[in-house]
């Protein structure tokens, strides 16, 4: 792992953390689907990253988040899940021996790939978050239904975000 | 035993998901508890510093709504201030002490972060336990109402849980028949606008528009405003009706909040602490 790919995944985390705080914080649809953006950082880690530290990134971007949204270790626990659904979702699909991408990006990776892999991440992430959030079991079907909406409106701005900055190395 | 590291190593991801997940859970839960650590949250200096630096670009967005709201208070105090000048004492025979009675005291706080787009809102201000703020003081809005009560406090920054949260009861009643009730939010709506008044019996007649105050049980003084009705009855099948009552309070645009402080509040908790717990 070179020093370059360092310093822009550090970049990643600040501007992805100011805007999720500063910004998609005060934003929601009739008070149902609220965008959780900043998972784009875990989701777009490079491939060769070892499991451990994935986690303990996972758990630090997750308590960071905590103490801005005063909800300990509820996004902790969400970031972490999602992390653990990135590692079974790549074992599955990208054979171990030829990483010639660097990141799992939308470019590298093209749509369908991509599509795929950050739904399944942000509904992972999602579903966690807004269970751990209620804390109980009495308005499941209400908060499940807050849970797809947010996570159609996080997916729908990831792959905005993607389309955005990485059309130009798409194959 | 080397086969048994292989085994862990070959599933470490399994087996790191469930070590860190676990600390997850952990912390969620003894956040949800009484006690909860003061660190991760925005009294923390850090993030108690961050919130108040953004607090002041978006203070002057809203800088006339404030002054008309003070402006509307300014009018409401003095027509209580003549009021009370135009007592004519002299009728008077018996000499009240008056500043044994000032049971409640004020006291006047920025918000430097609010939410109410989450399941459970906390607001954030900038007071703490070095301007007198304890855990557990109610929090009121300037003329329209409840807001909720204090967390946790740090000593220049305090967070308050709103009334937009599943933990939040409040003893309200029903201004015009005293008629009393809990006030709860959630339940299948996360309209910041909207709570429900849960325990009135079913056969009392509730008009719609009725005021909605608080009982002067539990820690808030008596006669707060809270909200109107707007839907008189859901039916949930036992005994109570559901209330469904629209907030004065914006919570969206609050702005600066009232701190109050109970003189009798230590007295009553010592004296209701001696008497059995029949629950």
């Amino acid at each position: 792992m070179n020093s370059r790919i360092i310093i822009t995944n550090i970049l990643r985390w600040f501007i992805l953390l100011a805007i999720q705080i500063l910004l998609l914080r005060n934003l929601s649809f009739y008070n149902l689907a609220t965008p959780f953006t900043y998972i784009l950082f875990l989701l777009l880690l490079p491939f060769s990253t070892p499991n451990l530290i994935l986690y303990i990134i996972a758990f630090g971007t997750g308590l960071t988040l905590d103490a801005f949204y005063d909800t300990l270790g509820v996004h902790t626990a969400a970031c972490v899940m999602l992390v653990f659904v990135r590692i079974l979702f790549i074992s599955v699909t990208v054979s171990r021996d030829n990483f010639d991408e660097p990141e799992p990006s939308l470019g590298n990776m093209g749509f369908r790939w991509f599509a795929l892999y950050a739904l399944l991440c942000t509904f992972a992430h999602h579903l966690v978050l807004f269970l751990l959030e209620a804390f109980k079991l009495s308005e499941l079907s209400y908060t499940l239904l807050r849970c797809t909406l947010s996570a159609i409106f996080t997916l729908f701005t990831l792959l905005l975000v993607e389309l955005i900055f990485y059309s130009r190395k798409l194959r | 035993m080397r086969n048994l590291w292989i085994f862990i190593n070959r599933y470490n991801a399994f087996f790191l998901f469930v070590i860190f997940f676990t600390a997850g859970i952990i912390l969620t839960v003894k956040n949800n508890a009484y006690q909860r650590s003061v660190t991760f949250n925005s009294t923390n200096q850090v993030v108690g510093h961050a919130y108040e630096n953004l607090n002041i670009f978006k203070k002057y967005m809203n800088l006339g709504q404030v002054n008309d709201s003070l402006a509307l208070e300014n009018a409401k105090l003095n027509t209580a201030l003549t009021a009370l000048k135009n007592i004519d004492s002299a009728k008077n025979t018996v000499v009240k002490d008056t500043a044994n009675h000032v049971q409640y005291t004020y006291l006047a706080a920025r918000v430097i972060k609010n939410s109410v787009t989450l399941r459970n809102n906390v607001i954030t201000i900038n007071k703490g336990s070095a301007d007198g703020i304890e855990s557990g003081m109610p929090v009121i809005s300037a003329g329209k109402g409840v807001v909720g009560h204090v967390r946790d406090v740090s000593a220049h920054l305090a967070t308050i849980e709103s009334l937009l949260n599943k933990d939040a009861k409040i003893s309200v009643s029903i201004k015009s028949t005293k008629e009393m009730g809990s006030l709860v939010w959630g339940d299948r709506n996360s309209d910041y606008r909207k709570a429900f008044i849960k325990d009135i019996s079913n056969h009392f007649r509730v008009k719609l528009r009725d005021t909605i105050v608080t009982s002067g049980f539990g820690s808030f003084p008596p006669g707060i405003l809270v909200g109107s009705i707007s839907n008189r009855g859901i039916s949930t099948g036992d005994n109570f009706l559901t209330i469904e009552i629209n907030l004065f309070n914006d919570f969206s645009t609050l702005q600066y909040v009232y701190v109050i402080k109970d003189k009798l509040a230590q007295e009553q908790k010592a004296l209701e602490s001696t008497l059995p717990n029949e629950q």
